[in-house]
């Protein structure tokens, strides 16, 4: 039993079957990727997971307990955080507001009304946010609006405002896409350190090869929406089935 | 002091000297001279300036901080008017229960048109909302009669209850509203060689509830709730995948501005106790969304600017009529007099609207952000001007 485990998955689009039984087992404190082809169901996956999507049939189960039908915002509080492929990061906030809503969120739960304490009386989650800020070097922008970052940067911030929730599982869906070279290297550095800092399981989906072999310590690969198979970096690099279905296809 | 900033303390301040000094800031012209018509400084306008004033800042609350644009929040206005009529009716003519019942029932209508609306967004919410209002408007005025006198909307009586005060006065009249024995009517005049001042009870009481009502949203703009408010206008999906349920929020919001307005309303009434059904329109909607933008949505002072804006027009610019004109451009030959008038003509008196709408285009397409960007942009300007003096000076002190 992982902490995250998926169990007979399937889900239609009309004539589509975009997730056929699928089974994935995320144990604790590991990086777990999920790679494919495009349409492979990637994507369609970690919207299950996140309450985004309902599958059709089959089971979710996170820490123990089911997160079918639940709203993502319960979900959240469940213990899982998302990052997008493009990053959603509060863009009319500054820098400094975007770390203090996930402090309030995980602190007050999904809604409180505190209309007439000031933030600025917050002291000790004002601390709690400027140390991920430090951590992930972006003290220095802590006034600036976020909307007005390099993409780079809006990155960053997304990690730090799922980080600083604790969260037991990250998601992460593709998140070097569309980056340059260097960015993608920075982004690889930062996951790097956070898994060794911290208690966290990861699971990335991601195209990028090189993201993946230098920081997965599983690897599922997802064709036509089903798993192909399961094994270590190593393993999957030489195996004749993932030649053929997904880099086999790419050459 | 009082749990604020610095910055936000000198607004409050600020702004409380402008509303108590009011009444001499708002005549700046001597009672005989010609500009005269342009003092706003009596009584019943000043009470509209404020009353609107609160009206903007709640609006602002739910528009400026969620983004949500609700076209339907005059129905909360008419809505607190009738609570407060009814309490004249049946109570006393003490403003204070008054008040109070049509900031509760205002909530309580807020709570649940926001319940239904807000399960959509954007454009849809606002026809939502829309829609709310207009049926209000038309059960005021036809089917509700019984509660709401329809057409002629409701006003106190010489039959009527009032089990805390009295039905009539000794002399057989309508007793007037009152807070705890001072007549909101009451009124000092100051003479001051050409000028007169004109102290009202009622506006002192209005502006005094729009300064704790500016209080208090600037409590909730700087509170971790504002801070929620702004996030959820800012993006809704990043908020879910925070934990966060965006519904109750925006929900709060709405029933805040919601009960702002009944406060509004409420005082309208207190002022002068009549509610008819023309403050639930529409276009009364329309009013409070165009007082915002103008004034800059989302900014703290803006709404109060806005409302008193559109207000001095609508009392003053609406007044001036093709005599005035006349009386203006007298100096220039005949022909050419009548012409400027007949140029003019259209813009003031009956064709105000066209001013404003004009005003109103120019702000939008110059200054998105409403006088209030207006105002920074000035002030930035004078500081540029300033450093960059500073800058010269430096620069030439070395060659000396």
């Amino acid at each position: 039993m992982g902490i995250l485990d998926v169990r007979d998955v399937n889900k239609r689009f009309g004539g589509l079957q975009a997730l056929g039984n699928v089974n994935l087992s995320v144990a604790e404190n590991t990086v777990h990727a999920i790679i494919g082809p495009n349409g492979a169901g990637k994507s369609t996956l970690l919207n299950c997971l996140v309450g985004k999507l309902i599958p059709d049939t089959g089971s979710v189960m996170f820490d123990g307990q089911s997160v079918l039908g639940r709203k993502p915002y319960e979900i959240n509080q469940m213990g899982i955080s998302r990052v997008f492929q493009t990053p959603e990061i509060f863009g009319d906030l500054t820098v400094f507001e975007n770390m203090m809503i996930p402090l309030f969120a995980k602190r007050d739960g999904s809604f409180r009304m505190h209309a007439f304490e000031g933030v600025s009386h917050e002291r000790g989650l004002i601390a709690e946010a400027e140390k991920m800020l430090d951590e992930v070097n972006m003290l220095d922008k802590r006034d600036f609006h976020a909307g007005s970052l390099s993409r780079g940067d809006k990155r960053r911030l997304e990690m730090a405002m799922c980080l600083i929730q604790r969260p037991k599982l990250l998601l992460l869906d593709e998140p070097t896409a569309g980056m340059a070279r260097a960015d993608t290297n920075n982004t690889i550095e930062l996951l790097k350190t956070i898994k060794k800092s911290r208690d966290i399981t990861m699971c990335i989906i991601e195209h990028d090869m090189h993201v993946v072999f230098s920081l997965a310590d599983r690897i599922t690969v997802l064709a036509q929406g089903t798993p192909l198979v399961e094994d270590t970096p190593e393993k999957i690099k030489g195996h004749p089935k993932v030649k053929e279905a997904y880099l086999g296809e790419a050459a | 002091m009082l749990g604020l900033g610095k910055k936000d303390l000198s607004l409050l301040i600020l702004v409380a000297v402008l509303t108590m000094l009011a009444p001499f800031l708002l005549n700046p012209f001597p009672t005989d001279s010609g500009l005269a018509q342009f003092n706003a400084g009596y009584p019943d306008l000043m009470q509209r300036f404020v009353i609107f004033g609160i009206f903007a800042i709640g609006f602002n609350i739910l528009f400026g901080l969620t983004g949500y644009l609700s076209f339907g929040h005059a129905a909360f206005l008419g809505v607190g008017s009738y609570a407060a009529v009814w309490m004249f009716k049946l109570l006393s003519m003490n403003v204070v229960p008054a008040i109070i019942l049509s900031v509760i029932i205002a909530g309580v209508f807020a709570l649940a048109i926001g319940y239904i609306s807000l399960r959509r967004s954007g454009i849809y919410f606002s026809i939502l909302t829309l829609a709310f209002a207009q049926m209000s408007f038309a059960l005021a005025y036809s089917v509700l009669t019984p509660i709401t006198n329809g057409e002629t909307g409701l006003q106190i009586a010489l039959d009527d209850p009032r089990i805390l005060g009295v039905s009539q006065t000794e002399d057989g009249s309508i007793p007037v509203t009152h807070f705890f024995g001072i007549e909101m009517r009451a009124t000092e005049v100051l003479r001051l060689g050409g000028w007169e001042f004109q102290f009202s009870a009622g506006y002192y009481l209005c502006a005094l509830v729009m300064l704790v009502a500016f209080y208090l949203a600037i409590r909730i703009f700087r509170s971790p709730f504002g801070m929620m408010l702004r996030a959820v206008k800012s993006n809704q999906q990043r908020l879910y995948y925070t934990g966060l349920n965006a519904r109750p929020y925006t929900l709060a919001a709405f029933v805040i501005s919601g009960m702002y307005a009944g406060l509004a309303g409420g005082l309208l009434a207190s002022m002068d106790p009549l509610a008819g059904a023309e403050r639930m329109q529409w276009t009364a909607s329309g009013e409070v969304v165009l007082m915002t933008i103008l004034g800059g949505a989302g900014t703290l002072i803006g709404p109060v600017l806005g409302a008193g804006f559109i207000k001095y027009f609508e009392n003053i610019f609406s007044k001036l009529n093709d005599n005035v004109l006349h009386g203006w451009f007298a100096f220039l030959p005949d022909g050419l007099e009548d012409f400027v008038v007949t140029i003019v003509h259209p813009f003031v008196g009956k064709g105000w609207h066209l001013t404003l709408g004009l005003m109103f285009m120019a702000v939008v397409i110059f200054l998105p952000g409403g006088l209030v960007e207006g105002g920074q942009r000035i002030a930035r300007l004078f500081r540029r001007r300033k450093a960059s003096d500073e800058h010269r000076a430096a620069q030439e002190t070395p060659a000396e």
